[in-house]
């Protein structure tokens, strides 16, 4: 089975924030630079910095070679309501 | 990583209020995300030191580890890490960046 590093991100980030979902965009097609939207309740009350060393801590190995660049948006589900990020589940009926 | 490479690390993020660890200089970026963040600060008018880390790999290196950063750039200010250059294209974004170079921002 082709090792699928879109999968390992995903695993290692839902292992660090349990719950949060992350969405991926291969940028240039060649599996090593990846572009991120990662909506997690554990970024609450985090600075930014905090968050994104958090997510480089949870690729750990990956960051040394097969991922070049990961550029990312660290969000609460709150902060990707407010930007417009997230239907559904987290649209707010205003009565 | 040897200790001597921490410690000038350690004493540049001192000497320099505003440093920008990057690939290339401000006026000749060597890739992207260098480019990007040197010109935001560049813009901002704030001054700044930059190092070129193409010129030592041990530092390219070393700084990853001193900073806790896997990647270049990183932006020091007042000697913390600041972040790469998702972080400081979010500050610029929400009008922040300024208040963040000169050292006013805990945010």
């Amino acid at each position: 089975m082709q090792h699928d590093i879109e999968n390992e991100i995903t695993t290692r980030v839902t292992a660090a924030y349990p719950g949060a979902e992350v969405r991926l965009n291969d940028m240039t097609g060649t599996r090593d630079h990846w572009e991120a939207v990662i909506i997690a309740e554990g970024f609450a009350g985090q600075r930014l910095i905090a968050r994104q060393q958090g997510v480089y801590r949870a690729l750990g190995e990956l960051m040394a070679g097969p991922i070049h660049a990961f550029t990312m948006q660290t969000l609460t589900p709150a902060e990707a309501d407010a930007k417009g990020l997230r239907g559904g589940e987290g649209l707010v009926q205003l009565k | 990583m040897s200790d001597s490479i921490q410690a000038r690390i350690q004493q540049m993020v001192t000497d320099h209020r505003v440093l920008l660890f990057m690939k290339g200089t401000p006026d000749a970026p060597q890739c992207g995300f260098s480019a990007v963040v040197a010109n935001l600060i560049k813009d901002s008018g704030v001054p700044f030191a930059s190092y070129n880390v193409l010129v030592d790999p041990a530092i390219r290196e070393g700084v990853k580890v001193f900073g806790n950063w896997p990647t270049i750039p990183q932006l020091y200010v007042d000697g913390e890490l600041v972040g790469g250059r998702d972080v400081v294209v979010d500050y610029f974004e929400r009008g922040e960046l300024l208040a963040v170079l000169k050292g006013e921002h805990k945010g």
